[in-house]
C-alpha cells in the first residue's frame, strides 16, 4: 500500500508542479494548495501504514499507529492553510491593482 | 625599526589639525620633517662593517603573521631611497601645491604611501609584505586622482588600481603556495629551503604568480600601461611614485626572492626577456609622445625593464650593475620630473611642441635638465653616473652565464633600446631648451622658478654628479650589501670610468652615441615609422576592450537568467534539483525497494486513491473556475478520508474542517477573480512543463520508496506511546504531542495563523493612495 500512496504522493507533486508553472495567478494558488496535500500524503507514508489501533490511550490495547508523523502533519496542515489564505487574498489584490493575472505581465519595474 | 615604518602613519593621523593652520603655514612644512628624521635614522647603518638587522614585533603570532623586520643591504637602499627622495620630494611639493589645494589629504596619501613602501622594504614576513604592497597600490590610486575632478586622472587611478591589484592578488597566491611548501612565512628562511622550493611541483606556479605580480608593480611589457596614465597625478607625486620608488617595488622583489629563483632556468628565461622587451618598447614610445611626463613615464618603463633585465641575468656583475642602475635611475629621474613640473610651473604647458628656447628664460633648470637627460642618455662623460651603470650594462649583457639562443641576442637588443633612450633624452632636452621661443604659445611668460622649488632638483643632480665623479664612494658601504642580499657571491669592485679603449662595453656606447645622433637629427623623417607599429596594435585599446567587454559579457550573462518571470526562476530550481538528485541517486545507487513491511492493498483505499489521481490531473485541464475549486476540494476531501483509514482521527477532523473553508474561500475569491483560461502556451512550453512536472513526481515518489524501503533505526514514538499518560496526563498521544512534548511547534503555529490573519487584513484594509504619488 505504501508503493500506492507514494505513487498518489508523486503524482499530486507533479501536478502541484505542473500548475506552478503555469502563468495564471489562480493556478499557481491551486498548485501550492496541491503540493502541501501531495506533502501531507508523503509525511503520512514516510510513517509506515501499518493498521494498529488510533493514537487514543485504551485499555488493553498495545499496537497504535505511529501519533508522532501526525502531530507534524496537524502542524503542516494549520500552516499551509495560512499560506494558502494569504496567498489567495494576495493574489486577488494582485489582481485589484495591476489589472492581469498574467504571471508574465507582473515583472515590477524595470529599474528595481 | 617598527617606529621607522609606522611613524609618517601615525603622523598621517594628525596631518587634518595641522592643515587647519594651511593658511599662515604650508602643510608640508611640518610634514618635511618626518621622511628627513626617517632618512637620518637609516644613515646611521651606512658603513663598511654593516650587518643585517632583525626585529620582530607580534602581530598574529598563532598564524606566524608578525612584523618581522630584516634590515640588509638590499632593504637600507630602498629605505634611504624612499626617505631621502621622500623628503626632497615634500620639499619640491611645498612650493609646487598653492595653498588653495586639498593640502590634508595630499599628506595624508603621501605619508601613507611612505609608510607602505617602508614596510615592503623591510618585511621579512610574506604576508606582512603582502599587506603593505597592497597598501602602496590603494595610496598610489589615491594619489593618482588627487584630482578628482579631472575625468583623465579618474580613468588613470583606475586602471592602475586595476592592474597593479590584479599583479598583487596573483603575488598573494604565489606567497601562499610559497608558504605551503616551505612551511614558513619568513622569506630568510625560505631562502635557507632554496632545494624545497626548486624541486617543489609548484614551481612553475610560484614562479609565474610572483613575477606578474613583479612585472605589474614595475610596469613591465605588457602591463606597463597604467604608468603613461598616472601621469595625470600632481608631479611630486609622479616623481616619488612613478619614478623613484613604488614602481621599484618589483625590482626590489624579484631581487629579493632572486636567491630562491635564481637556480630555475625559466627565471632567467622571462625575467631578462620580458626586462629587455620592456626595454626596447619603452624606449621606443618614449620618442613618441610629445608630453613631458609621457616621455619620462616611457623612460622610467624602459629603464626599469634593463634594471629587471640585468636582475634576469643574475650574473654577479649584472646584479651589481642592476643595483648601481636603481640608485642612479632614483637620482636622475626624480630630478627630471621635477624639471618637467618646473617647466609646467612656469609656462603653463607640458606639451613639447609648444615649447623651445627655455634656456634663456630657466637657465638654472636648463642646467639641472641637462646634467638629468644626458646621464639617462648614458653619455660617456666622467661625472654622470648614468654611464657608469650603462656601460655596466652593456659589460653584463656579454658575459652571461646563459648560451641559449637568448644570450646571443641580448647585447643586440641592448644596444637597440639604448639608442632609442639616447633619442629621446636628447628630444627632450633640445626639445625644450633649444630651438625657437615660441612666447606667444604659451599659456604664461616664463621665468626662472624659485629657489625652494629647485632646491630638490639640485640636490638630486649633486647625486648625479657626485656619483659620477666618485663611483666608489657609495660602492663599498653601501651597493655592495645591497648587491651581496641579492646574489651572495657578488665581491668588491672598484668602479672605473676608463676600461681602456678596447673594451667592448665602450665601443657600444660610441655606437649608441654615433646612431642616437644620427636619429635624432633626421627625427622628423623617420617618424613615420609609429604609424606602422604601434599603429593600431596599441595595448591600450586592449585595456579598454577588455574593461569594456567584460562589462558588457556579464550584464548580457546577468540579463539572460534574470528575465523577471516566476516560471523561468521555477523551471531552473526545479531542473537543478532534479539533475543534482538524480544523478547522485544513480551515483549512490541510492534507489530500493524493500516488500517486507509494506501494509495491505484494500479496495477502499485502492479507490479513493484513483479519485484522488483524476481529480488532481483534473485541475490542469478544466478551464472553469468552480470546476477547479470543485477538483481540488475532491483531492482535500480524498486525503482527508486517507486519514480516516489509516486512524488518525485528529487530522481527518482538522483536514475535513481546514478543506470546507478552503474551498469556501476559494469560492469567495474566485468569483472576484479574472475567469480561468486555456493556457495559451506553445507545444513546446507545455512538453518541458510537463518534462519538470512528471519528473519532479516521478523522484518524489522513488524519494518515497526508497526512504521507506530502507530502515535504519526504530521510530521513537513507542516513546510518545509509553508516557503520554504517564507524563501528560492525556489519552490522545496526538494531542499531547502538540500541546505538552512539542508544544513550541503549536506556539509558533499559532503566530504563523496570526500573522497571515493580519496580513489579509492589511491586504483587504490598506489601499494605496493613488493621490500621493
Amino acid at each position: 500500500m505504501e508503493i500506492i500512496t507514494s505513487i498518489l504522493a508523486g503524482i499530486l507533486f507533479a501536478t502541484a508542479i505542473y500548475n506552478l508553472l503555469q502563468k495564471q495567478l489562480l493556478r499557481i494558488v491551486i498548485g501550492t494548495a496541491l503540493l502541501s496535500h501531495g506533502a501531507h500524503i508523503f509525511i503520512l507514508t514516510m510513517g509506515k501504514l501499518k493498521t494498529g489501533q488510533p493514537p487514543i490511550l485504551t485499555e488493553g490495547v498495545t499496537d497504535y499507529t505511529d501519533p508522532l508523523p501526525q502531530a507534524l502533519i496537524l502542524t503542516s496542515i494549520v500552516i499551509s492553510f495560512g499560506v494558502t489564505s494569504l496567498l489567495l487574498v494576495l493574489a486577488y489584490r494582485t489582481t485589484k491593482e495591476n489589472n492581469t493575472d498574467n504571471m508574465e505581465q507582473l515583472r515590477g519595474k524595470s529599474n528595481e | 625599526m617598527i617606529f621607522a615604518v609606522l611613524i609618517p602613519l601615525i603622523i598621517a593621523c594628525f596631518i587634518p589639525l595641522l592643515s587647519k593652520l594651511k593658511d599662515k603655514i604650508h602643510t608640508g612644512i611640518f610634514v618635511f620633517f618626518v621622511p628627513f628624521l626617517i632618512f637620518l635614522y637609516f644613515v646611521q647603518f651606512l658603513g663598511e662593517d654593516f650587518q643585517p638587522i632583525r626585529h620582530t614585533y607580534n602581530w598574529i603570532p598563532s598564524l606566524g603573521i608578525n612584523f618581522d623586520f630584516y634590515l640588509d643591504g638590499l632593504s637600507l637602499l630602498f629605505a634611504l631611497l624612499i626617505s631621502g627622495i621622500g623628503a626632497l620630494v615634500v620639499l619640491y611639493s611645498i612650493f609646487y601645491l598653492s595653498k588653495q589645494e586639498r593640502l590634508g589629504s595630499f599628506y595624508v596619501y603621501l605619508l601613507m604611501f611612505m609608510t607602505a613602501m617602508l614596510g615592503v622594504v623591510l618585511s621579512d614576513n610574506i604576508f606582512v609584505l603582502y599587506t603593505f604592497w597592497e597598501l602602496t597600490s590603494i595610496s598610489s590610486f589615491l594619489l593618482i586622482g588627487y584630482w578628482h575632478f579631472k575625468e583623465r586622472s579618474r580613468y588613470g587611478a583606475l586602471k592602475s588600481m586595476l592592474i597593479t591589484i590584479f599583479g598583487g592578488l596573483s603575488m598573494f597566491g604565489g606567497f601562499i603556495l610559497l608558504w605551503v611548501v616551505t612551511g614558513t612565512t619568513s622569506i630568510q628562511e625560505m631562502i635557507n629551503q632554496v632545494d624545497i622550493i626548486l624541486n617543489s611541483s609548484y614551481l612553475p606556479l610560484i614562479l609565474a604568480f610572483v613575477l606578474l605580480g613583479a612585472f605589474t608593480k614595475s610596469a613591465q611589457f605588457p602591463f606597463h600601461i597604467w604608468l603613461p596614465d598616472a601621469m595625470e597625478a600632481p608631479t611630486p607625486v609622479s616623481a616619488y611614485l612613478h619614478s623613484a620608488t613604488m614602481v621599484k617595488a618589483g625590482l626590489f622583489l624579484i631581487a629579493r626572492f632572486s636567491p630562491i629563483f635564481s637556480g630555475s632556468e625559466w627565471f632567467f628565461i622571462v625575467v631578462s626577456l620580458v626586462g629587455i622587451i620592456t626595454l626596447c618598447w619603452g624606449s621606443y614610445m618614449a620618442v613618441r609622445q610629445t608630453d613631458l611626463k609621457a616621455i619620462l613615464a616611457f623612460s622610467t618603463i624602459s629603464q626599469l625593464g634593463m634594471i629587471m633585465a640585468m636582475l634576469g641575468f643574475g650574473t654577479t656583475a649584472a646584479v651589481f650593475a642592476a643595483i648601481f642602475h636603481i640608485l642612479n635611475h632614483a637620482t636622475f629621474k626624480g630630478s627630471l620630473f621635477m624639471v618637467a613640473g618646473i617647466i609646467d610651473h612656469e609656462t603653463g604647458t607640458r606639451d613639447i611642441r609648444k615649447l623651445g628656447g627655455l634656456i634663456t628664460f630657466l637657465p638654472i633648470t636648463a642646467t639641472l635638465a641637462l646634467f638629468g637627460t644626458f646621464s639617462m642618455a648614458g653619455v660617456p662623460l666622467p661625472f654622470l653616473n648614468g654611464f657608469y651603470s650603462k656601460e655596466l650594462f652593456f659589460d653584463a649583457t656579454l658575459h652571461l652565464e646563459n648560451t641559449t639562443f637568448l644570450a646571443e641576442v641580448i647585447p643586440y637588443l641592448a644596444v637597440f633600446g639604448s639608442i632609442f633612450t639616447f633619442v629621446y633624452s636628447m628630444y627632450f632636452f633640445f626639445g625644450v631648451f633649444t630651438g625657437p621661443k615660441q612666447l606667444d604659445k604659451l599659456p604664461k611668460k616664463p621665468h626662472e622658478a624659485p629657489i625652494g622649488m629647485l632646491l630638490s632638483p639640485i640636490v638630486l643632480v649633486a647625486g648625479v654628479i657626485l656619483i659620477g665623479l666618485f663611483p666608489n664612494i657609495v660602492n663599498a658601504p653601501f651597493l655592495l650589501h645591497a648587491a651581496q642580499a641579492v646574489n651572495p657571491d657578488v665581491e668588491f669592485h672598484k668602479v672605473y670610468f676608463w676600461h681602456g679603449i678596447d673594451s667592448p662595453a665602450l665601443h657600444m656606447s660610441l655606437i649608441v652615441v654615433a646612431i642616437g645622433i644620427i636619429l635624432f637629427v633626421t627625427r622628423k623623417k623617420w617618424s613615420k615609422v609609429y604609424t606602422i607599429l604601434p599603429g593600431k596594435l596599441s595595448l591600450n585599446k586592449v585595456y579598454d576592450q577588455i574593461v569594456e567587454k567584460l562589462d558588457v559579457i556579464s550584464g548580457a550573462i546577468t540579463r539572460s537568467y534574470m528575465t523577471g518571470s516566476l516560471k523561468n526562476y521555477m523551471s531552473i530550481i526545479l531542473a537543478t534539483t532534479l539533475i543534482v538528485s538524480f544523478v547522485f541517486m544513480f551515483i549512490t545507487n541510492g534507489f530500493t525497494l524493500e516488500y517486507d513491511y509494506l501494509a495491505d492493498v484494500t479496495i477502499l483505499e485502492v479507490s479513493v486513491v484513483i479519485i484522488m489521481i483524476i481529480a488532481a490531473v483534473a485541475t490542469i485541464f478544466t478551464n472553469h473556475n468552480i470546476a477547479a475549486i470543485l477538483v481540488l476540494g475532491v483531492v482535500g476531501y480524498g486525503v482527508a478520508i486517507l486519514f480516516v483509514v489509516y486512524r488518525a482521527p485528529d487530522i481527518a477532523l482538522t483536514q475535513f474542517v481546514i478543506e470546507t473553508v478552503t474551498v469556501a474561500l476559494f469560492l469567495l475569491c474566485f468569483y472576484h477573480l479574472p475567469k480561468m483560461r486555456k493556457t495559451t502556451d506553445s507545444a513546446g512550453t507545455k512538453m518541458t512543463n510537463m518534462l519538470i512536472s512528471v519528473g519532479f513526481g516521478a523522484l518524489m515518489t522513488m524519494v518515497a520508496i526508497s526512504a521507506h524501503s530502507s530502515n535504519w533505526f526504530e521510530s521513537i514514538s513507542d516513546y510518545f506511546v509509553e508516557t503520554s499518560y504517564k507524563l501528560g496526563g492525556g489519552h490522545n498521544i496526538v494531542n499531547v504531542i502538540l500541546v505538552d512534548m512539542r508544544g513550541l511547534d503549536t506556539l509558533f503555529e499559532i503566530a504563523v495563523l496570526g500573522i497571515a490573519a493580519l496580513a489579509i487584513i492589511g491586504l483587504i484594509k490598506l489601499k494605496k493612495d493613488k493621490g500621493a504619488q
